[in-house]
């Protein structure tokens, strides 16, 4: 308590910390690289046996998109770009990324980074990282 | 935090409201001869889109179908329904009949071109 503010009976101080604590309960804080919400959307799930990653990345070659696993870190990076506007046309409505992306994914440390699959399909990217058989869950038998 | 919701049940599990979506995102263009529109809708198969004109509203809903493997527990949401949907107001110039739709790679294509009375005509302005 007394590390906390100088001036303990300071009600707006303490109204303001708990705004803020009461922000940190529900948001999961912005990332370092900037919104939460980028390209591609990210969808990030597990079983016992793997690591799910689903990137909602529509739009493109998936020959273009550069996926990597580097300690325990998954990159997916790539480029989208604009439709083509005719000359003398109108854009009204602009609200589709279009540009270089990059969204990083740490996983955790019980995946095996050689047994990796990447998927595109529908305009979604689905990692699949199987976790190290070693890490997995076993029955025990009991003599 | 309780952020278990299925991927592949979407929202529908714990459902704030039955039919709710996402609201994809569009570019629309417009040149002389029509409206061309572009919806990202990831994650959608070519048979669960839905696209329908009815008098002047376009709507284009769709569902998600993802290959979520059994059991899976989702850590990390940022696609949190399982379907998209939007409407569109067309204007009166614009040709229903015409739409042309392409889908691919979860990207939406549609274009509608303008009705042949609509189409723009260059009036010669007389000086005198």
């Amino acid at each position: 308590m007394y590390a906390r503010s100088l001036f303990p009976r300071d009600v707006f101080a303490e109204l303001d910390r708990l705004q803020r604590e009461m922000q940190q309960a529900f948001d999961t804080g912005p990332s370092i690289r900037g919104l939460t919400r980028g390209y591609p959307a990210l969808n990030v799930g597990g079983t016992p046996t793997s690591v799910e990653v689903f990137a909602f990345a529509p739009g493109l070659d998936p020959a273009t998109l550069d996926v990597q696993l580097e300690k325990g870190t998954l990159t997916i990076a790539g480029e989208r770009k604009a439709p083509e506007v005719p000359e003398k046309a109108t854009v009204h409505i602009g609200e589709r990324f279009a540009g270089r992306f990059r969204r990083v994914v740490s996983l955790p440390d019980d995946v095996d980074p050689n047994a990796i699959q990447a998927r595109y399909r529908d305009g979604v990217l689905h990692v699949s990282v199987r976790r190290k058989e070693e890490a997995q869950p076993r029955r025990i038998a009991i003599q | 935090m309780s952020n278990k919701t299925d991927i592949a049940k979407g929202a529908a599990a714990d459902k704030p409201r039955e039919d709710a979506a996402l609201l994809p995102p569009v570019d629309v263009i417009e040149d002389a001869g029509g409206i061309t529109l572009w919806a990202d809708l990831p994650g959608v198969p070519k048979d669960r889109l839905n696209l329908q004109v009815e008098g002047d509203t376009l709507s284009i809903e769709a569902e998600l179908a993802l290959a979520v493997p059994e059991g899976m527990e989702a850590s990390h949401v940022e696609v949190n329904l399982p379907r998209y949907r939007r409407v569109f107001t067309l204007s009166r110039e614009l040709d229903p009949n015409k739409v042309e739709a392409k889908f691919e790679h979860g990207v939406l294509r549609l274009r509608i071109p303008k009705a042949e009375h609509a189409q723009p005509k260059r009036i010669e302005v007389q000086i005198g």
